[in-house]
Order: structure tokens, then C-alpha cells, then sequence
């Protein structure tokens, strides 16, 4: 089947199975392989990414489901040659060690910071519950949503 | 992991669904978020031929209220329902459980009419559809029918809905004025699905007694069901810690309550009694008389 979508801002149109998954079209069709595969069952959150401004895991979405819907991928965070603040964020408070589960935090996180960009720490920690890190630890992933927070505060001159 | 093959089709309304429905018959499934359904697919514990998609019929996903209900197409997603300002203003407890589901991504997929046709014992809406009193709308072919909460869920996994039928709403009572309510729930620590879930509902008189609860409670036993019992001993009484511990006692009494890996059926029964009382204490502390 023909699918259409709009992938961080570029129109494609795809032939695909049905069967297909968004986070496989996303990496071998698309092959934009920032979008990491993790446990393939909808609880690690490596795969998150944003379906017309929603996180979603993109493993438990069919290809076929998002057609017609805009996508954003960690590739699309940055613009302008000029990091997304949440990637400011993971890079000036440490926020990842080997980075697996990075892109799916930085996409959750954007979710987040779509609602609010004046979270507590209570909500970053419930914002980022679908998502996990095997080696980082939690606490450096919250200081760098806390800093992306300030960033987009600080930037909207509030 | 991937799901078998299938063809998609999109529907584009409940008529079109209805007979894609029809056409197909066993082959087919109604694909709603697909967080039950897809997970199923790659274990292959589901094998549909074909998959009928209806996240985009626009009636399933409306939100409204009319004829003094509220009304909730099949197809909201748990966030649209946890965050809608109706709903949080009119039925606070199912926008509760509805944010309480799972985490965000899974809430930014998964629908409230997927959710109790899946009827996973550990799923938190059939609390709150009970507690509520929900009226589930089920079309089919040529008419449809109104299924009270208390009547939809007759099993594990097990609903009213048949084949050929398609769920489009649930209508609900707003909550009334001074009533308090709350959901509360054991997640489980790697899924987030209720160990288990209570939803209190409670009314007071006057004087500050309790004139009416409703308790509903899932992750307990097979299916979610109304805890009788632990209504009929609040009602009529004083909204004091003794009237509900020991209300909230007779949580688990006659039911067949659920054992597994994550936790024996005697501990399920005391969570469950430990919650319903916890639920109740909140809800009569918000509760105004
Ligand atoms: C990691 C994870 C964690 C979760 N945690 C929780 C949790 O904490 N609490 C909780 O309650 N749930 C939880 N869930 C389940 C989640 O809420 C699902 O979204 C829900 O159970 C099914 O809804 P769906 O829209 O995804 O339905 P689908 O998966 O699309 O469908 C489920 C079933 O319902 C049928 N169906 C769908 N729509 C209709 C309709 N309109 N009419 C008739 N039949 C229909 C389908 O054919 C299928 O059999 C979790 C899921 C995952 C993957
Ligand atoms: S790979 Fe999708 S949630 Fe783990
Ligand atoms: S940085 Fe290694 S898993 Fe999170």
C-alpha cells in the first residue's frame, strides 16, 4: 500500500507492506536510523517518536497508521544548524552515557515541554516513564529537561 | 518483531466499518490505537486477515456533551480524555484513571473504546466506566444497542460486544455537584497496568453522612466489577475512618481473585482492600455535604 507522510518536514510517499512499522519505515525506508530499536514491545521508549506532536512508541505503530501524519524524528530536533534546547540540555548536563535510549528521551521530553515548559520535577519523572536508561542513571536526564525548560522559558522572555 | 500479514483499510465512517465488518467477518479486526491489538499481532497471539482502522472516523473521536450526558467516542485516546477540560470538569474520575494509564506514549495511542473491548482484567477504564455508570453504545448492521457498564464485562477479556458489532461511544451522567471521587491504583512497576484499581464515587446528605457510593474494581478478579458489598455497608453511614475500613474490608469478598507470577491472590485481595480504602477516603474528603 501507498503511504504518505511527512517526515521532519519533507513530504515522502512510500510503497509498503501493511504489516509495516513506523520505527522500520522510519530507519530502513526512510533511513534515518536515529530512532532507535530497543525491546520491540512498547515498554523501553528507544523508539519514541513524535506523530503530529504526540510521543508515541513507534514500534506499536503501524506505517500504515501515520499516513497522512506529520512525523518528527531526532534528526529533525535541530534547526538551523542550531541544537533543539533539549539537546543543549543532554549535552551540558550530561544526560547520556552510551546514548541508546537518548533519542527516545529527547522526543519524550519534547512532549513534555509542548505541555509546559515550567515542569516540576515531579512531572519530568512522569513525562519520562515510558522511557528507560540502562546506564545513565535518571538524575542527569531530569537536569537536562530542567535546562532545556529554562532555555525555552528564557527564550519566550518568561 | 512484526505482525503477520494483513490488509488495511481505512474507514472512513461507522457504516463503512460496519461493512468492511460484514464483508470480512472472523478475518477482520477493528484496529482502534493498536496497543493491545498490535502487541498481540507480533506475538502472533492475533492473526487478523484484515484490519479495519477507525481512528479516523471523526464521530470516535469527539468528546461532547449533549442531551445533559457526556459523551466519549470509542476512539479518544487516553490523553485527549485525561486532559480534556469537559471531562476533567464533568467526569474528574474517568479523566483520573484515564491519566493514570500506562505512560504517555501509550496514552497518546491507545482509546478509550479499544480499551474495554480489549476488557484486560488489569485495565484501568472498567473501573471507572462502572463506577460511573457508562452506557456503551454498540452498532451494528442495520441498528444499534445500549449496553449498561454493569452488564459489559462478563469475562476475562470477555465483553457484550459481538461479532459484527462496533463500540462508538459512552455516554456518562456528569458527576453531581458536591460529589467527591477518586481512583486509585497499584501500577505494576515495568508496565504501569493496574495490580489493582479502585474508583470511588460518593454522595454525602446534609448531615455528612454518606448518601450514596459506587465503587468499581479491576485487576482483582477475571473481569472489573462494582463492589456491591462495600457500597450497601457505606451507604446510610458516618463518612468516619471505621465506616470505611470496614467497608472496604468486604472488597474481595466472593470474588475469585487473581494469581500470578507478580502476585498471589491473597495479596491481590488485600491490595485491593487497602486501595478501596484509600479511594473511598479520598473521594469523601473531596465530597462536599
Ligand atoms: C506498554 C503498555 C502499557 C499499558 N499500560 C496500561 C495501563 O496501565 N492501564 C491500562 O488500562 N491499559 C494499559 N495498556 C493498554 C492500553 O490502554 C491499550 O491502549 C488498550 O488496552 C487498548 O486500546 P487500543 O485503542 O490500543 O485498542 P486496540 O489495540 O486497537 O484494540 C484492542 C481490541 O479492541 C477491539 N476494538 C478496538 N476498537 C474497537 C471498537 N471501536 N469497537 C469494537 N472493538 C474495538 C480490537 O479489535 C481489539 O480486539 C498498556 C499498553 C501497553 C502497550
Ligand atoms: S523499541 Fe519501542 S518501546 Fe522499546
Ligand atoms: S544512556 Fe545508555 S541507556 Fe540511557
Amino acid at each position: 500500500m501507498r503511504v504518505n507522510l511527512t517526515v521532519n518536514g519533507q513530504a515522502r510517499s512510500d510503497e509498503v507492506e501493511p504489516r509495516l512499522l513506523l520505527v522500520h519505515y522510519l530507519r530502513d525506508v526512510a533511513g534515518l536510523t536515529g530512532t532507535h530499536v530497543g525491546c520491540e514491545s512498547t515498554l523501553c521508549g528507544a523508539c519514541t517518536v513524535l506523530l503530529d506532536g504526540k510521543a508515541v512508541k513507534s514500534c506499536t505503530v503501524l506505517a500504515a497508521q501515520a499516513d497522512g501524519a506529520s512525523v518528527t524524528t531526532v534528526e529533525g530536533l535541530a534547526k538551523d544548524g542550531k541544537f533543539h534546547p533539549i539537546q543543549d540540555g543532554f549535552w551540558e548536563e550530561h544526560g547520556l552515557q552510551c546514548g541508546y535510549c537518548t533519542p527516545g528521551m529527547m522526543m519524550a521530553a519534547v512532549d513534555l515541554l509542548s505541555r509546559t515548559t515550567n515542569p516540576s520535577e515531579d512531572e519530568i519523572r512522569h513525562a519520562l516513564e515510558g522511557n528507560l536508561c540502562r546506564c545513565t542513571g535518571y538524575q542527569h536526564i531530569i537536569k537536562a529537561v530542567q535546562y532545556a525548560a529554562e532555555k525555552m522559558r528564557a527564550a519566550a522572555g518568561r | 518483531m512484526y505482525p503477520g500479514q494483513f490488509e488495511y483499510h481505512r474507514a472512513a465512517s461507522i457504516k463503512d466499518a460496519l461493512d468492511l465488518l460484514k464483508r470480512y467477518g472472523d478475518d477482520a479486526k477493528l484496529l482502534s490505537g493498536g496497543h493491545s491489538l498490535i502487541p498481540m499481532m507480533k506475538l502472533r497471539l492475533a492473526q487478523p486477515a484484515h484490519l479495519i482502522d477507525v481512528t479516523k472516523i471523526a464521530e470516535l473521536r469527539a468528546l461532547s456533551e449533549s442531551g445533559g450526558k457526556i459523551v466519549i467516542g470509542a476512539a479518544a485516546p487516553h490523553d485527549a480524555v485525561a486532559t480534556s477540560s469537559l471531562v476533567r470538569d464533568k467526569l474528574g474520575l474517568l479523566a483520573e484513571a484515564a491519566a493514570a494509564i500506562g505512560d504517555v506514549q501509550v496514552r497518546n495511542r491507545g482509546t478509550i473504546g479499544g480499551s474495554l473491548t480489549h476488557a484486560d482484567p488489569a485495565a484501568d477504564y472498567p473501573a471507572a466506566v462502572l463506577a460511573l455508570e457508562g452506557e456503551i453504545k454498540l452498532e451494528r448492521d442495520g441498528g444499534s444497542r445500549t449496553v449498561k457498564a454493569a452488564d459489559f464485562f462478563l469475562d476475562l477479556m470477555t465483553t457484550a460486544v459481538q461479532p459484527g458489532e462496533l463500540l462508538s461511544q459512552i455516554a456518562f451522567a456528569p458527576i453531581p455537584a458536591g460529589a467527591g471521587y477518586s481512583y486509585q491504583k497499584y501500577p505494576h512497576p515495568a508496565s504501569g497496568f493496574a495490580m489493582v484499581g479502585v474508583a470511588a464515587l460518593v454522595s454525602l446528605d446534609r448531615s455528612g453522612k454518606i448518601a450514596s457510593a459506587r465503587v468499581g474494581v479491576t485487576g482483582l478478579g477475571a473481569k472489573a466489577f462494582r463492589a456491591g458489598a462495600v457500597e450497601a455497608a457505606l451507604a446510610g453511614k458516618a463518612a468516619d475512618a471505621a465506616t470505611i475500613t470496614a467497608a472496604a474490608a468486604k472488597t474481595a469478598d466472593g470474588i475469585d481473585a487473581l494469581g500470578d507470577i507478580h502476585a498471589s491472590s491473597e495479596y491481590r485481595a488485600e491490595l485491593a482492600r487497602v486501595y478501596a480504602r484509600r479511594a473511598i477516603q479520598a473521594a469523601v474528603a473531596r465530597a462536599k455535604a
